[in-house]
């Protein structure tokens, strides 16, 4: 058999809450450290103990990272999955399990490779106690997959040791049971197997980060003052990220004191009425949640668009409500984000695909919301937050000042002959602002919703009202030539593709695929909302559109139909919505069987 | 239509404070209250109160929900800067402005439908938070802008102006606000000038949450005979009647009215309410007894007004939350951003 260096997808069958996690993260670490591109995924329960939980690790030494069907290799450690976790094995694949209980006959598939390991059984004169068995069973199969694939073993032993660092009792017994699984797979069984791994330089300089631990550092790095939320996964972790940082990053030397505020509130929308209270007075602050909390903040957003106030907020898409499958991915959140709230509002939407453009977004929706005065929501998903990806190294500019838009200072004001919070001096649609306490008797006004003229005086006549909505349309207008440009490849074709997030992971794949059967696309990755110029001639330049995304309504679609005036027949919607990662296979097939259909003309590559 | 603030016109006769200012230098707009309306006595109050303070009237926030309540802000300190929210969510706004600034004093009103339906679990949560702020809550017992009906701190058995009893257990703040930690709690009559205005005060100069319930009736609405917090209510369940200014209809009602005496106060809507001052024998550093005192006086059908709880010691949120004591909203870039060279050894650590 021909033996396949650094490509397959393995995957972990566990059950939620039994310490597996450490351990399949290690093993995506050690294939990281040995320079061989890895994308990983959770794919987890909600819920805190028991339930089946699944950890794929797709190794690609091309770098593709999104996910791709089939599983080479199965690590069943969850009996309750079993009989669906073999079935999921592709034909000649590996089954990895623990054979201190013999297979049900049932269930041997004649096409898949058995690897039994007897670890209950090697636990049991090793670890005396049995917590510390079933724990150590973990260790003991990534020791075992080490032998069976060939990962480097003092990448591992070095991992536990700085992973317990601290903790010596710890690592000797670690170490024990990675031996005893990496012994046992050497002695007793044929490895290294015909899939297995080899040190690479394909990773490069690249560094292995969630977006969400991204997002909380870029706040960190982009100013952020105060974080106020409330718990729901799969947003959590940026705020908790935030936080971790600023403990080590925000604390003054002098005093020990917290250049931060970090707030836990009652529920989101006490979260967003704190960020907007606090934007309101000048400081930098932003809230992370997902749909549930989108939901609820809904209110504050239009006031918060009405009254002018600078807020970030980043949304982590999850599918459905929380009853619903709240621990899967998807792009739902677009329709409901981009007009929430009452009355005529619209807010822009940042759409980051890597951990490193939700560090460089995190900083930027700061700088775009002073700078626009209005909330700007980051549209992050379960799947770029919570998953550990590869990722350019972060980088911050030194020189970069933090833009905090028109504000005027005491001294300004003293210059000035009238102020008028809501005029439009520049005639881009922003006014100028003042914060609380700035000046003894001039820039003082009343926040309020609409009921208001250009001095910020109560009125509800009607040319007021409309001048003023006219002015805040104006402003969108200059957001968008402030949110980041989309990024646009090809070659003049006629038919393009256009997607965002994380549906983006999968499109090289996908791109590759589609060119072996003559199939070539302009791409066309949008970043944000309201769409840019190059986006709408992206779009008029192109006959037909495939616009891929995860969700069932098409809702980039809808935005783009909706914003851009563009003809509905020419964007084809490529959706899927079944709370997995979107992969290059479903993409390559949906788009073939659309040219298929159509009949639509492909190019053979004629290279000169 | 278009309110433009009152003509800012020195009158030489008036007295100045500290820092040189008259009280015309600490009120704001033209109000848009029905006349009459209790709120607007709460407003003068606050006027009131800063002015005799010398704080300088550019210093606060000004922070409100929705209501008539919530729209006072406007008619008082016009050289501060104001937000008239979103209904019930005052508490976080208020949050949110104390943390960006903590040098600037934070005064939130609400009203009782404000805070005491829509908003009570914000209003429960800020006062445990302990924001250094006052709370003050012009409590009508009625949604006032809405036009008439029933809040939460109605009394069971009260009637509504269109006759309907009020069938469910009223919410008290003041005791809710003892329960969860407010380190200042008051309670007054917006009327009670001599009462209210050092409370304001008092609750100015506090460091920690400081929460007042102010009666404060609706004359439009609430102003009836069935009606608990109307002013008539309160004159007929007085037990020693001390001098009180009271006028039906618009004019403003007031009381004035001894420590450890009871005044009633006539409702516009008719009724009565009682109020009770409480006397030099009180101890206000007894959070369990005020507690006690509270409810033992609604028992009796009475209200307790005064200073219920304060402590002077308590920490307020920011001292809890170990916050720098320079204000967030003015730090820079040198002191928020870590800079490259710290990102750099970030990188490594995710390698
Ligand atoms: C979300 C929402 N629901 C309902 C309303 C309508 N509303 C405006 S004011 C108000 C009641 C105000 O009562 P209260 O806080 O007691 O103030 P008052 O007018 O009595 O001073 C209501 C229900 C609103 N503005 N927002
Ligand atoms: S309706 Fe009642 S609460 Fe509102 S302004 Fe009139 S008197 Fe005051
Ligand atoms: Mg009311």
């Amino acid at each position: 058999m021909n033996t396949k260096i650094n490509d397959f997808v393995i995957r972990f069958a566990n059950v939620n809450g039994s310490g597996s996690a450490s351990a399949n993260g290690m093993f995506a670490k050690a294939l990281f450290r040995m320079g061989i591109p890895v994308a990983t995924r959770n794919i987890f329960p909600s819920n805190i103990q028991g339930l089946p939980t699944w950890f794929e690790v797709r190794v690609s030494e091309q770098g593709y990272l999104g996910r791709r069907e089939g599983v080479d290799i199965m690590v069943a450690m969850n009996a309750e999955t079993f009989a669906e976790d073999i079935d999921s094995i592709l034909p000649g694949g590996y089954l990895v399990y623990d054979n201190s209980k013999p297979l049900p006959r049932e269930l041997v598939r004649s096409d898949v490779h058995e690897i039994g390991i007897p670890i209950a059984t090697m636990m049991l004169p090793e670890f005396a106690d049995p917590k510390q068995r079933s724990l150590f069973k973990n260790i003991t199969y990534l020791g075992a997959l080490a032998g069976l694939l060939n990962i480097e073993f003092d990448v591992i032993t070095g991992m536990v040791a700085t992973q317990y660092k601290g903790k010596d009792a710890l690592i000797e017994p670690n170490i024990r049971a990675l031996e005893i699984g990496r012994n046992y797979a050497l002695e007793y069984l044929q490895a290294p197997l015909p899939l297995q791994v080899q040190r690479s330089d394909a990773v490069g300089n690249r560094i292995m980060i969630d977006g969400n631990d991204a997002a909380g550092l870029g706040s960190v790095y982009g100013g952020a003052t105060v974080c106020a939320w409330y718990p729901i996964t799969p947003s959590t972790s940026v705020a908790e990220s935030f936080e971790n940082h600023s403990k080590r990053l925000r604390i003054d030397k002098d005093t020990g004191h917290k250049n931060y505020a970090f707030m836990q509130s009652e529920d989101e929308l006490a979260a967003i009425g704190i960020v907007i209270g606090a934007a309101w007075n000048g400081a930098r602050s932003f809230t992370a949640t997902s749909g549930p909390g989108i939901s609820l903040m809904s209110e504050f957003f239009g006031l918060a668009y009405f009254a002018e106030i600078p807020a970030v907020v980043w949304d982590i898409q999850r599918s459905g409500p929380s009853t619903g499958m709240p621990t899967r991915t998807q792009q739902g959140d677009l329709i409901g984000a981009a007009y929430a709230s009452h009355g005529d509002t619209k807010h822009p939407l940042l759409f980051p695909a890597t951990p490193k453009e939700c560090f460089d977004f995190a900083a930027d929706a700061l700088d775009l919301a002073d700078r626009l005065q209005t909330p700007i929501l980051v549209l992050s998903d379960l799947e770029l937050g919570m998953n550990e990806n590869l990722s350019d190294p972060l980088e911050w500019d030194d020189s970069r000042r933090y833009d905090r838009g028109k504000v005027l200072s005491a001294e300004q004001l003293d210059g000035l002959e009238t102020f008028g919070r809501y005029l439009d001096v520049d005639g881009d649609g922003v006014g100028y602002r003042t914060l609380p306490g700035t000046h003894p008797d001039k820039g003082a006004f009343f926040t309020r919703g609409t009921s208001r003229d250009e001095y910020a005086a109560y009125t509800e006549s009607p040319d007021a009202y409309q001048r003023n909505m006219e002015r805040l349309q104006l402003k969108w207008q200059t957001a968008r030539g402030l949110v980041p440009k989309a990024e646009i490849n090809g070659r003049g074709g006629r038919v393009g593709v256009l997607y965002y997030g994380t549906t983006s992971l999968p499109i090289p794949e996908a791109l590759d695929k589609l060119a072996v059967s003559g199939i070539h696309l302009d791409t066309c990755r949008v970043r944000a909302f309201p769409f840019g110029e190059e986006v709408e001639a992206f779009v008029a330049d192109h006959d037909l559109i495939f616009v891929v995304e995860q969700n069932r309504d098409g809702q980039m679609r809808t935005l783009l139909v909706n914003e851009l005036q563009t003809d509905p027949a020419k964007l084809i919607p490529i959706l899927y919505f079944a709370g997995l990662s979107i992969s290059a296979d479903f993409i390559d097939a949906q788009i073939s069987e659309y040219y298929e259909e159509h009949k639509l003309a492909r190019l053979t590559e004629v290279t000169s | 239509m278009t309110f433009v603030s009152k003509p800012r016109v020195h009158h030489p006769n008036l007295p100045t404070n500290e820092l040189g200012l008259t009280r015309r230098d600490y009120e704001g707009s033209v109000s848009t209250l029905c006349a009459g309306c209790g709120h607007d006595s709460v407003s003068a109050a606050i006027v009131q109160a800063c002015a005799e303070l010398s704080l300088p009237p550019h210093r606060f926030a000004k922070v409100s929900g929705i209501g008539c309540s919530s729209k006072t802000p406007s008619y008082f300190l016009n050289r501060s800067h104001g937000f008239n929210s979103v209904h019930g969510r005052m508490p976080s706004v208020a949050t949110g402005a104390n943390l960006a600034n903590r040098d600037l004093m934070c005064v939130g009103v609400s009203g009782d439908g404000d805070s005491a339906s829509i908003g009570l679990g914000q209003f429960a949560h800020v006062v445990r938070r302990r924001t250094n702020m006052l709370y003050l809550v012009d409590n009508n017992g009625t949604y006032g802008l809405t036009k008439g009906q029933f809040s939460a701190t109605n009394d069971k058995g009260s009637t509504s102006k269109k006759g309907v009893p009020n069938l469910y257990e009223p919410i008290d703040l003041v005791s809710m606000a003892l329960q969860l930690g407010a380190s200042f709690v008051a309670r007054s009559f917006s009327g009670d000038k001599a009462q209210l205005v050092p409370l304001i005060k008092a609750a100015l100069k506090h460091k920690g949450m400081a929460f007042i319930d102010v009666i404060s009736p609706c004359v439009a609405f609430n102003n009836h005979g069935g009606s608990t917090k109307s002013f008539e209510f309160v004159r007929e369940h007085s037990s020693s009647v001390v001098d009180a200014d009271l006028i039906f209809g618009q004019p403003e009602i007031t009381a004035d009215y001894a420590e450890g005496t009871q005044e009633n106060i006539a409702m516009p809507d008719g009724s009565t309410l009682q109020l009770y001052k409480i006397d030099a024998n009180y101890d206000p550093h007894d959070r369990i007894g005020a507690m006690t005192y509270v409810q033992k006086m609604q028992e009796q059908g009475q209200v307790a007004t005064g200073l219920l709880y304060v402590d002077p010691e308590a920490l307020e949120c920011h001292d809890i939350m170990e916050t720098t004591a320079r204000p967030l909203n003015e730090l820079t870039e040198e002191t928020l951003c870590p800079g490259s060279e710290v990102l750099e050894s970030i990188n490594q650590s995710y390698r």
